[in-house]
Order: structure tokens, then C-alpha cells, then sequence
């Protein structure tokens, strides 16, 4: 056992936050509305981001779970916008571009809610070359300009939404196995995507609440508001440790059946970012509450991600089930 | 990163399994919770019975009768147990976890072979003598005094939640050396034999009922000079080692049992209709993953030691989150059992109630997260209160 950083993870922590802090900051992300053009994509691709996991034959980097999730953990934390996981998951199926991808909701129209519409909000729709279908079948290829789709304004000024109103069935590039490791890998790597969600937010407070003076003192010298950033530290860690073993998992056959530990991820990870996107909201006091303050970008982030490759909620119906 | 263990380490954890299916069979019935000669005497035993076998101090020195093991190793051997449903430290914890590895690290040599040996083959029993009605939180605010004559110190004062004092054979106390000297500068650390004329042991009864703190009280008690371990006045130090053992690999009892806790309280959910309610099962996800999460940050912590030799910051999240997801679980726990929890004897209610002291003993949460806000993330310290 040697759970902690390779030198090579090392090295891909601190390229990509490099990446992140450079030519895919926040600000620049904001002037883009979240869009996603050509180049930035090639960028992300030039610096490996897609092709990971790819095998070296087929010109990928031939790298692990837990390596990927280094990555993830940076963007995440750098709230680099883009179906990013999709693309990465989808790699190995050749589908060329940008790759988005959404999951069929079997559950929503089991659980009778159909009548509310078949459709569906799909990231990034307006920027993809292909969109990814997954369901219990395997995963489908439908072209996205061919779908019915009306642009709505987002929750997350980082992540455009379209709204479908419905999913043709496309062409079918994975059978059902690959596509239930692909929601296994992709529930990994958005978990640790909001592992570095809940810590990039974290640090963000602490950096405000430093230097925020009231009373002719720094607000992060009171204790209500120091209790509630070690809170912040603590939802971070748990969520990246975890995010890391999910990752790790998938990786160490020896390990066993990775399923509760990529659920247990996702749990940790939603919940964790959810509630640090809270808290900074609340921490940077008033201003907090404006536009101009990034705090609301990682909650917003943060309740996005936990809405791909299975919610909080259904991970955690999945892991109790595991149980029983 | 590699979270499985390797070849060597699952080969040292086939031998502890192999071994722990010959010998369990021979452990006589385990005693009531609150049969503390039969406690005693069932944990000391299987104490020894570990020392026999090479089980003693996975981590320890050869020298001392230890197996000179990796703390990885040390995690094999008690998940190991647990799997085995091997007893667990027992009686034994304060010797093992903090007294032993404090002498280990800040001790003479003539220290260590005196009491090292001793903690492992399950001949002396240790306790421990921190806290003080006065000072909780404010731990070096102690003012169990110590004054020096001669070779000898002279110890008055009072001791409370003294783990295990009733069964003990030896205690690792804190006492003030310099009441003169700011508070962290006056403190030293005696071991002192429970059967010293004027010390007197008074249990106390929990929420839980029975329990294994006590009270402490130091009535002219002559110590040695040599059974201080560190220098005069630097205990406070000597005691933060402590500490920092006990969040190491501290926590693996607690969040295994809270993984056993979730099972049952499964178990408990089907049998009584209680699992048909979805929240409930979303709940019972939840706590399962916060323990999921708290056993590889246990191999974070773990494999960080190997790598640097001490416990990082992830030691006090870790101390921090396990008493919390601990509490949250038998929260669920009792709602998921309804009237059956009205039985204290009943599943989960000594552990629900037991629960408590997880964010109380060794330093509360409000202290952890002072500790984490200001070491971890560097904020700064809370102005003094100044009274007018």
C-alpha cells in the first residue's frame, strides 16, 4: 500500500494547475460564457486531458484511474468548463471532436414522471460534434445538430444548457459492459472533479476571510467563522481521498468490485462540494451574494456535476442496496 | 498511488488470518461489559497470547519484543481482527496506544526495557491522567502539582476521565512541575504505579451507564525522579507525541464497527419494514459512505506516515469526521429501530450512547477545528479573552 501521490502525479497535479491558473483561468472562462471553442478544446487535448487513458497504441498516454483523477481533481478545482469526463470516457470509442454526453432517463419515466415531458436539459449541447447517449444497452452516438434543441439560461453561467425534447436512439459505439464501466470511470472522475471543486472553493474563503477585516480584526479570527472553513478543509479532504480510492478501485483489480467505492465518491463529493459552495456563499458575507464573486460559480459548478453519472441520491439508494 | 496492499503485506495478513483461526477457538467466553476483573483478565490474556505468537507490537522495536512491522502491516493486522472478530485492544488501549509508544519515542533506554516489554506480554496495565476537573480543553492549564524532594516528586491533585484506572497497574501522568512558568512550560510526565500510597481511583458512571473513565485523586503521593520520561518542565511535548499517535491509525476500531453498525442496522431496516422508505435507505447511503470515505483516508494517513514518519493533517479530519459519521449513524440507527430502541441493551444503543465521547476524548471537535483551522489552513488565532 502506498496511497498517496506518485512523481508522476505529481508532476500531472502541477502541469494542469498550471493549465488551469494560465490559459483556462476563471476570468477567462467567464468571458467565454462557458463556451468552448476549437482551440481551447486542442489545448485540453494537447496537454492529455482526453487521451489518459487511451492505450499508448491507440496514441493515448496508457495512464491509470487514479492518474486521471489527479487531473480531474485540478480542473475541477479550476472550474474549467466543458463535458470534460465525456470526452474523457468516450476516448477510447474514436468518436472525433467534442464530445458531450447525457444518460437516458429509464428512471424518470419508470418513476412516472414522463408526463412532465421526455426531454431533457443537456450540457454544452450548442458546442458538441457528437453527443453520447448512455443506458443500460451500451452507449449510442446521436449527432446534435440534429436534435430539436432550444438554448435555456443556465444555472451555472460556466455550463450552457439545452433543453432536447428528445433523444433519438443513434448509432450504438459500446456494448452495455463498456458503457457500465464508463458510468463507473465517469462517476469517478466527476467525483474527483468536485473533490477539487470543494477544495478550490475552500480555499478561495480562506483567502477572502483573511483578508476581510470587521470589528478591526480578520473575519477568519472569529471562531464561528474558523469552525466553518475547517468544515469546508474536512468535506474537501473526504471528498478527495475518497475520490482517489474510486479511482484507485478501478484500477487495482485485487481490490474487488469498485461499484460501492465509486458510489461512496460521488456521495462524498456531491454532498461535500454542494455544502463548501453553500458555506463560501455564506462567508464572504454580501458579497457573497454578487455576481462579480466567484463563490457562486463553484456551488453552481458543484450542483451540475452532481447531476451527472448518478446524483448523490441514487448513489446513495445504489450503496444501501449493496448492503441489504 | 496504490491503495491494495502489497505482496509482502497480504502475505503477512494470510499468516495473522491463519494464525487467528487456530487460536481463537481456545479464548475463553468473553466477559460482561461491566465485569472489570473478568475484563482484566480475558484482555490481558489475549494480550499475551499475541505476545506468544509475535503479535505484540506490530510496529515496535525487535528490542522491546516487538515485530518491527510498517504502519501499513499494522492496518493489515487489525483488519485482520476485525474480519476474525478477534477481541480488540480492550483494557489494554492506553499501554499499547499511548503510554508505550510515548516511552518508545521520549524514554530512556533503561525506560523501555523497564515498561516495554511489560505493555506487550500484557503485564502491566497502563492509564492515563490528563485531564482535571479545571482543565479539559485547557489542558495546560493542569494543576495537579508535583514538587520535587530529593529523588522524589510529591503529587496532590485530581485526575478525571483516567481511561481504564480501575484495572490499572501504572498510570502516564501530567503534572505542574513550575507553577511559575507560562502554562506550557511548567508541565512534566510521571509514570506513576496505581498501588502508590495515596492515590485513590473512583469510577465514573456515564450516560452509558458503567464505564471504563474514572476519577483520580493524589494524596502525598512519592514518585521518582526516574520515572520521568523527558526532561523537567517539557511534558507538554512529550504529550503532543502521544497525541499524535493516538491519530494515526487510531480510528480503524471505530469505523470498522461503524461498518458492522451499518449492516445491522440493514439488517434491522428489512426485518422491520423501515427499509421501504426510501430516505431511510438514501441515510443509511449516506452514513455508509462517510465510512467508506473515512477507511481510505485511514490508508491516506497510513501511507503518509511510511513516507514521512509522521501523521499529517489529515490526522485530525480524520479524528474529527469519525466521531461525527459515528453519531450520525446511530442517529439513523435509532429512528430506523423505532420502539426497539427503547431497550438500552437493544442493538446500537450502548454505541449511540458510547458515541458521545468519540467528539469529546482527546481533544473535543471545537478543539479539532481550531486545530485545523489555524495549523491546516493558517488562519489566525482568535484574539485572547482579557477579563476586566
Amino acid at each position: 500500500m502506498d496511497f498517496q501521490l506518485t512523481p508522476l502525479q505529481e508532476e500531472l497535479r502541477d502541469n494542469t494547475r498550471k493549465l488551469c491558473e494560465g490559459r483556462f483561468s476563471i476570468a477567462a472562462s467567464r468571458a467565454a460564457g462557458g463556451r468552448i471553442d476549437a482551440a481551447a478544446w486542442r489545448d485540453l487535448a494537447a496537454a492529455g486531458v482526453f487521451s489518459l487513458r487511451l492505450p499508448e497504441d491507440a496514441g493515448g498516454l496508457g495512464l491509470g484511474c487514479t492518474d486521471a483523477a489527479v487531473v480531474f481533481d485540478e480542473l475541477g478545482r479550476g472550474l474549467v468548463p466543458g463535458p470534460l469526463v465525456w470526452s474523457s470516457v468516450a476516448a477510447a470509442w474514436g468518436l472525433e471532436g467534442v464530445v458531450g454526453g447525457t444518460e437516458r432517463a429509464e428512471r424518470a419515466v419508470s418513476a412516472g414522471r414522463a408526463g412532465r415531458g421526455a426531454g431533457a436539459a443537456v450540457e454544452h449541447l450548442g458546442d458538441l460534434d457528437v453527443l453520447v447517449v448512455l443506458d443500460n444497452e451500451g452507449a449510442w452516438a446521436v449527432d446534435p445538430r440534429a436534435l430539436d434543441a432550444t438554448e435555456l439560461v443556465g444555472l451555472d453561467p460556466l455550463t450552457p444548457v439545452w433543453r432536447v425534447e428528445s433523444l433519438p436512439r443513434g448509432e450504438r459505439v459500446a456494448p452495455s459492459a463498456a458503457a457500465r464501466r464508463a458510468r463507473l470511470e465517469g462517476a469517478a472522475l466527476t467525483a474527483a472533479q468536485l473533490a477539487g471543486v470543494a477544495s478550490g472553493v475552500c480555499e478561495l474563503t480562506v483567502g477572502y476571510t483573511k483578508q476581510r477585516h470587521q470589528f478591526n480584526r480578520p473575519v477568519a479570527s472569529f471562531q464561528a467563522v474558523k469552525h466553518a472553513l475547517a468544515d469546508m478543509l474536512v468535506r474537501a479532504e473526504m471528498a478527495r481521498v475518497q475520490a482517489y480510492a474510486a479511482a484507485a478501485h478501478l484500477d487495482e483489480v485485487s481490490l474487488g468490485d469498485p461499484a460501492r467505492a465509486v458510489s461512496a465518491a460521488k456521495i462524498v463529493a456531491a454532498d461535500g462540494a454542494r455544502a463548501n459552495g453553500r458555506a463560501a456563499v455564506q462567508l464572504h458575507g454580501g458579497m457573497g451574494m454578487t455576481w462579480e464573486v466567484d463563490a457562486h460559480l463553484y456551488l453552481k459548478r458543484a450542483m451540475v456535476l452532481d447531476l451527472v453519472f448518478g446524483t448523490a441520491d441514487e448513489h446513495a439508494l445504489a450503496l444501501a442496496g449493496g448492503l441489504a | 498511488m496504490q491503495l491494495g496492499y502489497s505482496a509482502d503485506e497480504r502475505r503477512f495478513g494470510d499468516e495473522v488470518r491463519a494464525w487467528l483461526e487456530s487460536a481463537l477457538p481456545s479464548l475463553p467466553p468473553r466477559p460482561r461489559r461491566d465485569d472489570w476483573p473478568g475484563r482484566r483478565r480475558f484482555d490481558t490474556a489475549w494480550q499475551r497470547m499475541l505476545f506468544d505468537a509475535g503479535y505484540a507490537g506490530i510496529q515496535w522495536p525487535r528490542a522491546y519484543g516487538g515485530r518491527e512491522l510498517s504502519p501499513a502491516e499494522q492496518l493489515v493486522f487489525l483488519e485482520e481482527l476485525d474480519r476474525a472478530g478477534a477481541p480488540d485492544v480492550g483494557v489494554n488501549f492506553v499501554g499499547i496506544n499511548h503510554a508505550g509508544p510515548t516511552i518508545l519515542t521520549e524514554g530512556t533506554d533503561e525506560q523501555r526495557r523497564r515498561y516495554l516489554p511489560a505493555i506487550l506480554r500484557g503485564e502491566e496495565l497502563w492509564c492515563q491522567g490528563f485531564s482535571e476537573p479545571e482543565a479539559g480543553s485547557d489542558l495546560a492549564s493542569l494543576r495537579t502539582r508535583a514538587v520535587r524532594d530529593g529523588d522524589e516528586y510529591v503529587v496532590n491533585g485530581q485526575k478525571v476521565w483516567s481511561t481504564y484506572a480501575h484495572v490499572a497497574d501504572m498510570q502516564e501522568l501530567l503534572v505542574r512541575t513550575d507553577p511559575d512558568a507560562p502554562k506550557h512550560k511548567g508541565i512534566s510526565w510521571l509514570i506513576v504505579p496505581m498501588t502508590a500510597q495515596g492515590v485513590t481511583v473512583r469510577p465514573i458512571r456515564t450516560i452509558a451507564g458503567p464505564s471504563e473513565f474514572c476519577e483520580v485523586f493524589y494524596d502525598d503521593v512519592r514518585v521518582p525522579v526516574a520515572n520521568r520520561v523527558g526532561a523537567e518542565n517539557d511534558g507538554w511535548r512529550v504529550a503532543m507525541v502521544t497525541f499524535a499517535f493516538e491519530r494515526g491509525t487510531g480510528f480503524v476500531g471505530e469505523i470498522t464497527e461503524g461498518m458492522r453498525l451499518c449492516r445491522a442496522i440493514v439488517d434491522a431496516a428489512r426485518a422491520n419494514g423501515a427499509w421501504d422508505d426510501s430516505d431511510v435507505r438514501r441515510s443509511i447511503g449516506r452514513a455508509a459512505a462517510s465510512f467508506e470515505a473515512l477507511w481510505s483516508l485511514t490508508a491516506w494517513n497510513v501511507s503518509e506516515a511510511a513516507r514521512r514518519g509522521v501523521p499529517g493533517p489529515g490526522a485530525s479530519v480524520l479524528k474529527l469526521r469519525t466521531g461525527e459519521a459515528f453519531q450520525e449513524l446511530a442517529e439513523i440507527g435509532t429512528h430506523v429501530l423505532g420502539r426497539e430502541a427503547l431497550a438500552i441493551d437493544g442493538l446500537l444503543l450502548p454505541e449511540y450512547l458510547r458515541g458521545f465521547g468519540l467528539t469529546l476524548g482527546g481533544g473535543t471537535s471545537q478543539i479539532q477545528r481550531n486545530i485545523i483551522a489555524e495549523r491546516v489552513l493558517g488562519l489566525p488565532k482568535e484574539p485572547a479573552w482579557t477579563s476586566s
